[in-house]
């Protein structure tokens, strides 16, 4: 086995917990292969794993994100447009810290400055969908082709979303006080005390934010992983149903959960033999679209914007699905 | 004085009014707290991300939950 091989098990796996989990299940007299003990086992190894991955990513990411704050951002995309805008965009929209109550006076800072339809939208696809502690979660859970491959189609999601969203010229379709709001506000500098200082800020309100989500999820996977039948999961998602991947995006979209909680369910359907692109699809469009923040966005953008920024994503999402899918077998 | 907090009625912006609220008590200054959700007034004080206080119309910070003890050196 390599190092690199070693190292990915032993610390983003964390194949010892695994097996010291199961160990302590079977010293409370469970047999870990059986239905009950699985579940703890998943359980508990889960709950765990992903705290632990959580605490030590979010820090190291959120010290990375307090070098570009929005308004950074903002500055850096002022006076571009085109298609490496949008790319621009999308990758900032990874590395740029978002909440999802900050995304509509996010949007009307950039469309106050000038910054094109397309430019704020690749932006606004991509900051949620393509977050950087899910993909190293993702990394965990299935391994890194699959994690680097969603960033990829994620990033594309946001890109082409953008630039389809901008060559329907729906320019007008913002609310009128919209562009009437002055351009102020300069980025804060920060010492590294105080990137430091945010970091741990961070950790501590997302661990708060994200807990109920994370054990929601992982009783969900848990309870698919050892109780519900591979029959009855295949019959309703396998992959040879054609209805497999738009079912796992209507379901996914009026939800509302993060990324994080949906991991685990999405690691025992895989398990089940559900395809990685249903698998796929379905966390995408729990994190891309959400009707809570579809309300919001109704505030700034007219009807007609709206329906075609969910179109668009929900039309990305399904190619995405269906052409992981067709491919599976590159990556398991 | 009068101490607004621009934000759509996240936690955070809570914890931010009340942060606010112990600070001028401290301080003993009169304060009143205003909470502003409307998306037009709190993007016309050019701010992105949520949480926002602002002090008398000064904007003071955004997004992040600033410490009492932060605010008061603010004040």
């Amino acid at each position: 086995m390599t190092v690199f091989g070693w190292m990915n098990d032993q610390l983003l796996r964390m194949v010892w917990l695994n097996d010291l989990v199961g160990q302590g299940v079977a010293a409370v007299g469970l047999d870990p292969a059986s239905r009950l003990g699985g579940s703890v086992l998943f359980f508990v190894y889960d709950v765990i794993k992903i705290f632990i991955l959580l605490s030590v990513l979010i820090f190291a990411i959120s010290y990375v994100q307090s070098h570009f704050p929005p308004e950074r951002t903002r500055a850096m995309l002022g006076g571009r447009s085109g298609l490496g805008a949008n790319t621009l965009a999308a990758l900032l929209g990874t590395l740029t810290p978002f909440c999802s109550c900050s995304s509509i006076p996010l949007f009307i800072g950039f469309t106050a400055a000038g910054l094109p339809l397309a430019v704020t939208f690749s932006f606004l696809i991509s900051s949620p969908l393509v977050d950087l502690a899910s993909v190293i979660l993702l990394a965990s859970i299935f391994s890194w082709p699959i994690a680097l491959a969603y960033v990829v189609v994620g990033l594309i999601v946001a890109i082409v979303g953008g630039t389809v969203i901008g060559r329907l010229g729906l320019e007008d379709q913002v609310a009128a006080f919209v562009r009437t709001v002055p351009v102020t506000g300069e980025a804060a500098t920060m010492t590294r005390r105080e990137r430091l200082a945010y970091a741990r800020d961070q950790v501590s309100e997302i661990v708060h934010r994200v807990w109920p989500y994370v054990l929601i999820g992982v009783g969900i996977g848990a309870a698919i992983h050892n109780w519900v039948p591979a029959d009855v999961i295949s019959a309703l998602l396998g992959q040879d149903k054609w209805w497999s991947v738009p079912m796992a995006v209507l379901v996914g979209i009026p939800m509302y959960a993060d990324i994080f909680g949906t991991l685990p369910i999405a690691e025992a359907l895989v398990a089940k033999g559900v395809g990685l692109g249903t698998v796929l699809a379905f966390m995408m469009a729990v994190t891309a679209l959400s009707l809570p923040s579809l309300i919001m966005l109704k505030r700034v953008v007219k009807m007609p914007l709206l329906v075609t920024f969910t179109g668009v994503v929900t039309l990305g999402i399904l190619s995405i699905g269906v052409i992981f899918n067709a491919v599976t077998h590159w990556f398991i | 004085m009068i101490i607004k907090i621009l934000g759509s009625g996240c936690k955070k912006c809570v914890a931010l009014g009340e942060n606010a609220k112990a600070a001028a008590a401290a301080a003993g200054k009169d304060a009143q707290i205003v909470k502003v959700t409307d998306f037009a007034e709190i993007a016309a004080y050019g701010v992105l991300s949520t949480p926002g206080l602002v002090v008398d119309e000064r904007l003071l910070s955004t997004g992040k939950v600033l410490s009492a003890d932060e605010i008061g050196k603010l004040l």
